[in-house]
């Protein structure tokens, strides 16, 4: 649904080649590409506003440098502008000096608060601490019963009211939390997190009980949980729980799904408090520090390379991964070991996503709607041929290719067609092999362009 | 060697693809009639049930073969009790009916059930702080290029999106150029007027079907996680009990910690029903043994709980995809599938709304948390593009606060008025 940054600037591009200098005209017809981008990624509009009168003053008048076209180096800008933006300063977590470190997650309902403690919870014993969890949410039915479960899972005790005074609803946060307090000293734990219910940050009842949670526990850090795909309501939120709470750092979480996140943007933007942690997924340890780089690419729409290289590093047997590709450079890459590789790339998530994250790949290939399934056709072909005609695709001739039509349920005409194109991928990669070894890898491959973080 | 990685991967997808891309381009957009049938899980043979009283299990009516019952505890007690309370079910209904009562006496504070909240009412204490979106363009003595800038503001802040907001303001820029429009009031008037225009011919009735002995209509909730589908499940329940109908909650979402139990807890306040499953536990079966436990129990209506899940996850969604197609089996029928989105949610509902659509042929939206500071602007581009319908809004915590949509006082509300 939305292209990247880059494509949008093709239609520009073509205008300015051989030009040596941006105009303020060009410049300005960029700008409003990347307004667009932003807003499509849902950064508030007054952030984007100032964002874009920052870009416009660096871009205006630039060098054209040769090695980088315009387009290239305004998109550069821009992404060092995000990082900039989304990274500054870095939330260093110091553990109080008398024990317990207290935490304090709000956000609002459906934010992923109790989720999130749990995962920092987990988090915490990673970094070798000995977390308590305190259940202060007491609104929603069964919130407590699903931080018990997750401490459980994570193996953190969980401490709140008793099950009975949950369900009666008649419990008190405030006393819990301070109770809890009181637990983690007596058992001589070093962190306290502390769960609050959600709340809207209008409702001013609900954001004084979270104010006298605060008051009561004095927590050393207060986190507040922001659904990444949250959108110009954001600065609001963050706005008014940083007024009642003063706010030390952000949990991003849903990082997962597709949105593109400049929700938080928004936030770092507004509150000036840094994101702390990225919640990744739904398994608990799917929970990390935030990475401002790739958030600033994200929110721009362009592929996340690292990201990508993570899920492969996840999905894929290095070494054989390794191997194959160091056959494919030589040139000596059989359509077993594609096979092999497709299996692999298929486990790192559906195919369309894949396309998206890759950046360069062709248009008419992401604009292809690839179903997984339909791989298996070209699978069903590989693995109707022999050891031989896989090693050796170029000794099938008529009769072979018939057999395989008939053993894949497919037709002569698509084995033929997978056969030339997997001929000429390998003298195209050959040539791009000779030329990465005999230049150290100076050289781009031919469908990557310029200008990707990590790629030059 | 992440590089290399990456390299590898590029041709993985390039070469496999374009292989596809050829194919497809060579053959028209025909697609390959395999992947249809493959979608199609073979399903089980059919299952004695073990244990269970036959009378009670009503066997299902076509010769299709049927997913295994999974064996549970809860259910399978639960369907013991089933014939005898088939003859207790009127005063059952009115016992519930009670509880209710009972439920809304305890809690004094609460607005009574029937008692429908408007938007104003709620949106009151928003529009406190985020009034005056249009002050300035009202203010003005003439429509100037502030003016433009504000009301596209306006609209963006609300979440409606670039586009639609583009869409909508162009032909107010052509007629205010025309001098058809000239003052800033009749603008907004028009603009007003356009967005009602658009909203204003959706059907957004809620489908129940009078099936007397053809088994009960289901009602399947979905959406990412943490929008409030449970909740929302609750609030239907106890209104549609509080209409006389037999209600059955089953709860599918086996995979978040303690959401059956959050359920059971609306089941208990409205007196529905209430099936679950093992914790970790195929959701297609929990809705199953759901619809078939309202048919023996004679219920109207099953409200099927789903797992939030992010529509990008492919798996996930599959899932779904049969979840809808198992609720769909006799003697069930899905009448509705309401998509729950949160009025925080910013352009990537619009993706939702996509994806979720095309896999369970979503029927309409639920537009929940909308008495906070986040007007909801996303459901208007999901309407008027996807052309899927607001059907419902939540507007507060209590079981009254989920109301009919209304488009007028929806549109009023964005512009803060």
């Amino acid at each position: 649904m939305f292209d990247r940054l880059s494509d949008r600037f093709d239609g520009i591009l073509k205008r300015l080649r051989g030009k040596g200098r941006l105009t303020e005209a060009d410049v300005d017809e960029m700008l409003a590409e990347i307004r667009t981008a932003l807003l499509e990624a849902d950064v508030n509009v007054r952030v984007v506003r100032s964002v874009v009168s920052r870009i416009r003053e660096q871009a205006i008048g630039i060098e054209l440098s040769k090695a980088l076209d315009p387009g290239q180096q305004v998109i550069k800008i821009v992404n060092q502008e995000l990082t900039a933006m989304l990274g500054g300063e870095v939330l260093k977590l110091t553990y109080a000096s008398r024990p317990p470190t207290v935490i304090l997650m709000a956000g609002l309902q459906g934010s992923g608060k109790t989720t999130a403690s749990g995962k920092l919870a987990r988090w915490f014993k990673s970094q070798g601490r000995n977390p308590l969890l305190v259940g202060a949410d007491l609104q929603r039915p069964a919130a407590v019963e699903q931080l018990r479960t997750l401490g459980r899972q994570i193996d953190v005790p969980v401490f709140s009211e008793a099950d009975d005074i949950v369900r009666s609803g008649k419990g008190d946060p405030v006393s819990v939390a301070q109770r809890g307090l009181q637990e983690a000293r007596r058992l001589g734990k070093d962190v306290l997190i502390i769960d609050t219910a959600g709340r809207l940050a209008i409702d001013e009842e609900l954001m004084e009980e979270v104010r006298r949670i605060s008051a009561t526990t004095e927590p050393h850090y207060t986190f507040l949980v922001i659904d990444a795909m949250t959108g110009q309501d954001a600065v609001d939120t963050a706005e008014r729980f940083h007024q009642a709470l003063a706010i030390d750092g952000v949990i991003l979480s849903k990082l997962d799904g597709d949105a593109r996140g400049g929700a938080a943007l928004s936030v770092k933007e507004v509150i000036g408090r840094p994101i702390a942690f990225a919640s990744t997924g739904e398994k608990l340890d799917a929970f990390e520090q935030f990475h401002p780089d790739r958030m600033a690419s994200r929110i721009l729409g362009m592929g996340d390379m690292l990201s990508l290289i993570e899920k492969a590093e996840q999905a894929l047997d290095q070494e054989q991964a390794e191997a194959a590709a160091t056959r494919l450079m030589e040139g000596e890459f059989t359509l077993d070991d594609f096979l092999e590789q497709m299996q692999a790339v298929k486990k790192m998530g559906p195919i369309n996503n894949l396309l998206g994250m890759m950046p360069g790949m062709p248009k008419e290939l992401k604009g292809a709607k690839i179903e997984d399934d339909q791989l298996s056709r070209v699978e069903a072909i590989i693995r109707s041929m022999t050891p031989v005609e896989r090693r050796k695709p170029e000794i099938i001739n008529g009769s072979r290719r018939l057999r395989i039509a008939n053993g894949s349920g497919t037709s002569t005409g698509e084995v033929n067609r997978l056969v030339k194109q997997f001929s000429e991928m390998q003298k195209m990669m050959k040539r791009f092999g000779g030329m990465a070894g005999g230049k150290k890898g100076k050289r781009r491959m031919p469908m990557m362009p310029p200008g990707f973080p990590g790629m030059n | 060697m992440p590089v290399v990685l990456l390299i590898l991967i590029a041709v993985v997808l390039v070469f496999g693809i374009g292989v596809l891309v050829l194919n497809r381009r060579r053959a028209g957009t025909a697609q390959p009639a395999v992947t249809a049938e493959r979608r199609e899980v073979p399903a089980p043979p059919p299952k004695p049930s073990l244990g269970k009283p036959s009378t009670t299990v009503p066997a299902p009516s076509t010769d299709e073969p049927v997913a295994p019952i999974e064996a549970d505890e809860e259910i399978s007690a639960e369907e013991l009790d089933a014939a005898f309370e088939e003859s207790l079910a009127d005063f059952e209904a009115e016992a519930a009916l009670a509880e209710i009562e009972e439920f809304e006496a305890e809690t004094a504070t609460e607005p009574e059930v029937l008692e429908r909240p408007r938007f104003r009412d709620r949106v009151a204490k928003a529009r406190a702080t985020f009034s005056g979106a249009f002050g300035g363009v009202r203010g003005r003595a003439g429509i100037t290029a502030e003016s433009w800038d504000e009301l596209e503001e306006a609209l963006l802040r609300a979440d409606v999106g670039l586009r639609v907001t583009n869409g909508l303001l162009e032909p107010l820029r052509a007629r205010v150029k025309s001098k058809e429009i000239t003052d800033p009031d009749a603008l907004l008037t028009a603009l007003q007027g356009e967005m009602k225009a658009r909203l204003a011919d959706s059907d957004r009735s809620l489908r129940l079907e009078d099936r007397a002995g053809a088994g009960p209509n289901v009602w399947l909730f979905v959406g990412v996680n943490g929008v409030g589908k449970t909740t929302t499940i609750g609030k239907v329940a106890a209104q549609q009990r509080a209409e006389g109908r037999r209600v059955l909650l089953a709860a599918g979402d086996t995979f978040r910690a303690a959401a059956a139990e959050q359920l059971q807890t609306w089941a208990e306040r409205s007196g529905a029903e209430f099936v679950r499953g093992s914790e970790g536990g195929d959701p297609s079966s929990v809705i199953f043994d759901g619809v078939q436990a309202a048919a023996a129990r004679h219920c109207d209506l099953v409200l099927g709980d789903t797992a939030g899940r992010l529509q990008n996850k492919s798996n996930l969604m599959e899932e779904l995809r049969k979840v809808r197609r198992v609720a769909d089996r006799e003697p069930g029928r899905v009448t509705e599938v309401l998509l729950v989105i949160d009025a925080t949610t910013g352009q990537n509902g619009l993706v939702q709304a996509k994806e979720f659509g095309e896999v369970t042929e979503v029927t309409g939206v639920v537009l929940t948390k909308l008495d906070g500071s986040a007007k909801g602007g996303i459901v208007f581009a999901i309407e008027t593009e996807l052309g899927i319908p607001v059907k419902l809004v939540g507007l507060g915590e209590t079981i009254g606060d989920l109301v009919a949509f209304d488009p007028d006082e929806f549109v009023d509300a964005l512009f803060g008025e």
